[in-house]
């Protein structure tokens, strides 16, 4: 076991770590921050993406110890400072984007990290992008419109072809 | 004008805040004081004797605190099953042991032999490695028909085959049907696999085991979608703790599907451990302990022959179907490919004779269960396959071949034993038509033909049966448990109502939902509303969420425990304003008098109940609480329509969803966004389904599509947007909603309407011979076919 601090939803976080102890486990048992799933073991799902220095990371392919002195950004810090919703987060909420929600958080950060990068996508490259995140409830086309909506574009004529 | 408020409105979901700021409470993020960590030994091999376990070393291992076998759980009781069959001669189903951990043999690739509790999980999953066992590995049975043959090796050494049972159905029509198919002017044959499939919901399971010594309490956390059948099927048939005793909690769970109805081995482990050891105990599945430990869906095998005379009226309908259970019985397997299956065979036709046989059979594989539609998607593929092929033979067109032989009139008794008491299947099979844009499918076609693919149009329709009931009925139909539902509603003295009901929420946005229905009922908002659901702490005893019966069995016990406190609740308005109970009204969340201005809001009655100084207290007692268990009539039949068009690359076989429309008749609908949200998910599966998902085993019972690397779940762009429809509304007639269901429709419907559109392509581009392919429909089997 060996101490690993980094920069948690800007504050400074430290915990026990293994060598083997992957950043997801370190998220959810050291620094128990749960919105961080865990849904498969081959780093194939996604909901476990999360930012490492400003790039969305699948948390279960790196090891905590990889994140020492990083800064992280976890789903529980991406609402606005009030406490309020963040722009991502309503439009999923809006357009029906989320079902059972264990995969939700990593699509968000997967959202933000694609708009960040790509601020008004096409439908297929919001389609593309999401290759590395697995929705088993929603068949992804709310998840697609809230995307799409939250990259300021007009999606009403999204609901039929 | 859309609603924007009770039934019919779609407010926005009040659990998505949760999910979307990460302070969801999955079963994985509650952590017990003192908890220790469960790993498992699962058995490599599929059918093994165990010769000896040898813990010494992995006992020594840094951290273990103990290791639990078989032997540990002997005097135990198994995991029950419970569905029983009774076979065409009248003798009930073998049902094999169950062990919570494998005595004498292993029997699939996953079976527990060992489990190791530790003070963390890698320590629990390092000690499980250094576990030695001898092992004589067996032959494997795999294939469901050779482990039927006279010299098969058998899964259970103590039955008398790997026959679990043979069951006809009706078996009365028996020679009837064999009649009428000589006879008939033509019969259309098919054979066709419904492949085993993985239900796979995102959230792994994970179960906690936790007692309290002082009280002799016992607690399980669980990923379960019904938290009291799991209290009384583990404490009643597993470990002999009454249910006052223990206290079953899923809280958020991340999907179902089906797969999280069962008992589970681990379920018992963990609360029988966290009693030996006096601690907490946690065991969090990894993914690929899901794929050979979480109950399998589908896996039929079916020979179906359609009778017709000249002018393509259905005769009859002979179906042969080996349905395969795994090495176990799952909790409802024995429910699936028997009453959930053959009593759709009728669809949407009035075919007046119909005969099912299905032999269920023990193989070396993880058991297999109910899987979001379980049997009403293996029913509806066959029929809806056939009659495609049907239609083909008979030179006719498929929508009229189906509308010739659809039910127009209701209710409507099937040759299969039950009642349809409404529907208008036309209306849906019009509305898809219309929305499909079918006239303009020739205009499609020949744009793809320019981009040098060849494009399909495949139809469908089809109908399910949902909440299932009444349990008198299904008790005669060999269901150890009834099939009502329960709800408590609770009005607090200030005027607030808790919702404590028996449905479980994983994703259908109960919490969302059932406010809309008390607040069209009372006047009051939703906000006033609060649900309450997954601890058999708080909600009364209910059978929980699975066969889309929330709404119309949860919901119905809801208005009913609702009606009562309205009635209650105005004859306290009535000694307030000195009335008549017969002559007040409740309107906007206030009491009136009929005819007058005299009124008395909702809050005011309720105090009234809770502090009832001016009261009526020698008619009615204090408070404002009231339980309902609804038990209903008949199942509810949801129906619909849904056409697809694929473009195929006649290169590759590369098949592309290039628009699906699903028409739908859900009878009254209460939260539009939620019910297109739970078919868009269907059809993902669904169509997933068709094109993609397949769980292999090899000759020697290795699982062969063990992770998400090898088993192909759908992604967003192998899928379009859907156009779906739910306008066309014959409501249920036998429940006080008149609400059908919706959660099974999208994975009931799909794939037939996508292999139909896959065949169409091929026979519109020359591929005359491919009259089917069997799912899923796979680059490499489509041009295999194309190129045979």
């Amino acid at each position: 076991m060996s101490q690993v601090t980094m920069t948690v939803n800007g504050k400074e976080a430290s915990g026990n770590a293994e060598g083997r102890t992957l950043l997801s486990q370190f998220l959810r048992d050291a620094l128990n921050l749960t919105g961080t799933h865990v849904g498969c073991d081959t780093s194939q799902c996604g909901a476990c993406v999360v930012h490492v220095n400003g790039e969305a990371v699948k948390s279960c392919t790196m090891f905590a110890a990889e994140a020492e002195g990083a800064v992280v950004t976890t789903i529980e810090g991406m609402a606005d400072a009030d406490g309020s919703l963040g722009t991502i987060q309503q439009a999923f909420q809006d357009h029906h984007g989320l079902q059972c929600g264990f995969c939700t958080p990593g699509m968000v950060m997967s959202t933000a990290a694609l708009l960040k990068d790509n601020p008004k996508p096409t439908e297929a490259q919001v389609r593309n992008y999401l290759e590395g995140n697995i929705c088993r409830c929603t068949g992804y086309h709310n998840i697609v419109k809230a995307i799409m909506a939250a990259s300021g574009q007009d999606v009403e004529a999204m609901a039929a072809e | 004008m859309p609603k924007d408020h009770g039934i019919g409105a779609s407010p926005k979901r009040r659990e998505d805040v949760r999910f979307l700021t990460g302070a969801g409470n999955y079963t994985d993020d509650i952590n017990v004081n003192g908890q220790a960590f469960v790993a498992f030994l699962r058995s490599d091999v599929a059918h093994g004797r165990i010769n000896s376990i040898d813990t010494s070393d992995a006992a020594a291992m840094p951290g273990v605190v103990r290791i639990f076998t078989g032997a540990d759980f002997e005097g135990v009781g198994g995991l029950p099953c419970g569905w029983g069959i009774t076979d065409r001669h009248g003798n009930p189903q073998q049902e094999p042991a169950h062990p919570v951990l494998a005595q004498g043999k292993v029997r699939h690739v996953g079976d527990p032999i060992a489990a190791v509790v530790a003070e963390s999980e890698s320590q629990a999953r390092d000690a499980a490695e250094a576990i030695k066992t001898d092992i004589e590995e067996l032959p494997a049975v795999v294939d469901m028909k050779a482990a039927l043959a006279d010299n098969a090796v058998k899964v259970h050494d103590d039955l008398t085959s790997n026959l679990c049972y043979d069951w006809g159905f009706v078996e009365e029509n028996k020679a009837a049907v064999e009649e009428a198919i000589a006879g008939a002017h033509r019969v259309t044959t098919l054979e066709l696999v419904n492949q085993r499939l993985v239900a796979n919901p995102m959230e792994p399971r994970v179960a906690i085991g936790d007692y309290a010594a002082h009280s002799g309490d016992s607690t399980l956390y669980t990923t379960s979608q019904n938290p009291h059948v799991i209290r009384l099927l583990m404490g009643a048939f597993v470990l002999g703790i009454p249910e006052h005793k223990l206290r079953v909690v899923a809280p958020d769970v991340g999907g179902g599907f089906g797969t999280k109805i069962f008992h589970y081995a681990e379920e018992a482990f963990c609360t029988f451990a966290a009693k030996a050891i006096k601690r907490p105990v946690k065991w969090t599945s990894s993914r690929s302990e899901a794929f050979m430990s979480d109950a399998h869906g589908r896996d039929h095998v079916t020979k179906i022959e359609l009778a017709m005379d000249a002018e393509g009226n259905f005769l009859a309908v002979r179906t042969d179907t080996h349905a395969n259970m795994g090495a176990y019985l799952s909790t409802f397997a024995p429910a699936v490919p028997t009453w959930l299956h053959g009593t759709l065979m009728a669809g949407n036709y009035k075919t007046p004779l119909i005969y099912v046989n299905v032999k269920a059979v023990f193989t070396n594989t993880v058991p297999v269960d109910a899987y979001r539609g379980a049997g009403r998607p293996e029913a509806t593929y066959q029929l809806e396959r056939v009659i495609d092929k049907a239609a083909r033979e008979m030179g006719m067109d498929p929508v009229e071949l189906r509308q010739k032989n659809f039910v127009t009139e209701f209710p409507y008794e099937t040759p299969v034993a039950v009642v349809y008491d409404t529907g208008d299947y036309n209306a849906t099979m019009d509305k898809a038509l219309l929305i499909a844009d079918r006239d303009g499918f020739a205009t499609r076609e020949a744009a793809s033909k320019a981009k040098g693919k060849w494009r399909g149009i495949g139809i469908n329709s089809y109908i399910e049966a949902c909440g299932i009931a009444p349990s008198n009925l299904v008790g005669q139909l060999g269901a150890r448990a009834g099939l009502y539902e329960s709800a408590t509603v609770r009005v607090n003295a200030t005027g607030g109502l808790v919702v404590m009901t028996g449905s479980h929420s994983h994703g259908q946005g109960h919490e969302t939902a059932f406010p809309q229905v008390i607040a069209e009922m009372t006047g009051l908002d939703e906000s006033m509303v609060e649900i309450v659901h997954g601890d058999t702490a708080t909600a009364p005893m209910g059978m929980g969420t699975y066969g889309s019966r929330s709404i119309a069995v949860g919901g119905s016990a809801m208005v009913r425990a609702t009606e009562k406190i309205i009635n209650k609740a105005k004859k306290i308005a009535a000694h307030l304003l000195e009335s008549a109970d017969s002559d007040i009204e409740l309107k906007d969340g206030n009491f009136t008098v009929a005819g007058t201005d005299k009124s008395i809001d909702w809050g005011s009655v309720c105090l009234a109940a809770y502090v009832p100084h001016n009261y009526p207290l020698e008619d009615i007692e204090p408070g404002l609480e009231e339980t309902a268990f609804y038990d209903p009539a008949n199942f509810t039949y949801p129906a619909g329509a849904y056409i697809c068009e694929v473009e195929v690359d006649p290169d590759t076989g590369q098949v592309s969803i290039e628009r699906f429309t699903a028409a739908d008749d859900f009878g009254n609908v209460i939260n539009p966004m939620i019910v297109e949200g739970q078919v868009h998910g269907g059809l993902a599966q669904g169509i997933g389904q068709a094109l993609m998902e397949n769980c292999v085993y090899d000759e020697n019972g290795q699982l062969l599509s063990g992770s998400y690397m090898d088993y192909a779940m759908p992604r967003a762009s192998d899928l379009p947007n859907f156009d779906v429809d739910h306008s066309s509304q014959t409501p249920c007639t036998h429940n006080p909603l008149g609400v059908k269901g919706c959660g099974e429709a999208g994975a009931i419907g799909s794939p037939p309407a996508v292999v139909n559109a896959v065949v169409d392509a091929l026979q519109r581009n020359g591929k005359n011979d491919v009259t089917h392919i069997d799912m899923p429909l796979t680059p490499s089997r489509v041009w295999a076919a194309m190129n045979s």
